[in-house]
């Protein structure tokens, strides 16, 4: 069944696949923060009293979530290069390479998801936490910033975390566009040396013990944290 | 926005490129149920696998869910397309590579089924163990066994709880068939991005998928509110009025 294994193959690829694995990691980190911080504003916007907030806000995630990823990939690699060609006013513009789109896709994307989960974990913050703060006298910013993103942060923790391993596998689909991410990487050694099996049964056990032993971690660390109620 | 291309004789195949778009939509409805067929079979029984106290059923089924769930869907196209007709025994594997009809559709279906298992196999683990055990004690205590159990009180009121993200799951798996594009499966993604590269419509194109997907999501979320709603248990949280 196995006759023929090269291991070999594998050893000689290991410094390009290296190369390809910390691609992925950083695209992974940055969309990460990216869609942190964007998904922070969308879930404040969805949780707002405004009307002029809560929709656009929820149409945007909405349609993020019911689009496929790949597609998401194509559209930004198909809209970054006019937009910058707007942004600069410049027609001959080259663009901002197929990396700045890939992430600029990933972090709108994943923004999408990680809305949903930061606005579930404010909404578990009970409500006297609120109140208490505004009757401290606190306004509306310094209750979120300094009462509720807090306690809500603490708890998603875990969670946020379980959607960067997503994140992590989902890179591999800047395949799509032509990227050397981690599985660019072993798919170029796989088609370049004609060892297909190798390559790809390879590429499975490191993203498989990556991210198992990843979710190892967040799963300890989510007994850890959890605040004693 | 100018959609006339669509009713122009697309490059090759004959017809227009309004009957690519609608082949497009045949082949991810087509990879995605299939795919949900498998998916939903395997997750249950590896669910309830799960959820035994019999460590020789559970240890597989554990094993199972957890290598699916950590290698990349991608990666499981290709190991299904590339590796596996190779690592098989040889009559077999030769079969898949030339006499099985539409090699990369059947691999897109059974990549997509098993990963998405995985999925299903932790949604209907997590709904069972969600009923109070004191349920359980009481069902044993009646005299029932506990294969009755199971299917009188576990499994009816499991698949009823874990609606909700079983929906979520099922409209994954329609956003998921469009990896299947990346060992040729011509679905809808990939055949708006062929439209495109053909008549440089991009952005009318990817819009009229963009609406396809969005459309499937509100049809998929339509249908299972109606399933919810007509097995619900009354006198829960959440079942409404």
């Amino acid at each position: 069944m196995f006759t023929g294994f090269d291991v070999d193959v594998i050893q000689r690829a290991l410094p390009y696949l290296w190369q390809g694995m910390l691609f992925s990691l950083g695209l992974t980190l940055l969309a990460m923060v990216g869609g942190i911080i964007l998904g922070t504003v969308l879930a404040l916007m969805r949780l707002s009293s405004y009307k002029v907030l809560t929709l656009p806000a929820g149409g945007y995630v909405n349609l993020l979530r019911s689009t496929p990823l790949i597609l998401v990939i194509f559209w930004f690699y198909f809209l970054v290069p006019i937009a910058v060609k707007q942004i600069t006013g410049n027609p001959y513009a080259s663009g901002i390479g197929p990396f700045y789109s890939a992430l600029i896709a990933f972090t709108l994307f994943e923004a999408a998801y990680y809305c949903e989960i930061i606005r579930a974990g404010i909404q578990s913050v009970p409500s006297g936490q609120v109140n208490a703060a505004y009757a401290l006298g606190l306004n509306y910013w310094q209750a979120m910033i300094r009462v509720v993103l807090p306690q809500a942060f603490r708890n998603m923790v875990p969670i946020l975390l379980t959607q960067g391993i997503i994140l992590f596998q989902d890179t591999s689909l800047v395949y799509v566009v032509g990227l050397t991410d981690f599985m660019g990487a072993a798919s170029k050694v796989a088609q370049r040396d004609g060892r297909l099996v190798e390559m790809y049964l390879f590429a499975a056990l490191v993203y498989f013990i990556f991210c198992y032993f990843a979710s190892y971690f967040v799963k300890h660390l989510h007994t850890r944290i959890t605040p004693p109620r | 926005m100018d959609f006339s291309f669509l009713s122009q004789p697309a490059f090759s195949g004959g017809g227009t490129y309004l009957d690519w778009v609608i082949s497009g939509i045949k082949w991810t409805l087509l990879v995605s149920i299939l795919a949900w067929i498998i998916a939903f079979t395997i997750g249950s029984v590896l669910g309830v696998l799960r959820t035994t106290r019999v460590a020789w059923l559970r240890t597989p089924a554990t094993a199972y869910v957890e290598l699916f769930r950590n290698v990349p869907l991608l990666v499981q196209m290709f190991i299904w397309y590339f590796v596996v007709p190779e690592i098989l025994p040889k009559a077999l594997g030769t079969w898949m590579k030339q006499g099985m009809p539409m090699p990369e559709f059947w691999s897109a279906v059974l990549a997509l089924g098993f990963y998405t298992a995985s999925r299903v196999a932790e949604q209907v683990r997590s709904g069972i163990q969600s009923i109070p055990a004191g349920q359980t004690q009481a069902a044993l205590a009646t005299g029932l066994t506990m294969p009755q159990v199971y299917r009188h009180l576990l499994l009816p009121m499991g698949y009823r709880i874990v609606i909700p993200p079983l929906t979520s799951e099922f409209l994954t798996i329609f956003k998921n068939s469009s990896v299947a594009l990346t060992i040729g499966v011509l679905e809808m993604t990939a055949q708006a991005r062929t439209i495109s590269e053909y008549t440089f419509r991009t952005f009318e194109i990817f819009s009229l998928a963009t609406v396809v997907y969005v459309l499937i999501t509100l049809a998929v979320t339509v249908l299972m509110e109606f399933v919810e709603r007509h097995v619900r248990v009354p006198g829960y949280i959440g079942t409404g009025k």
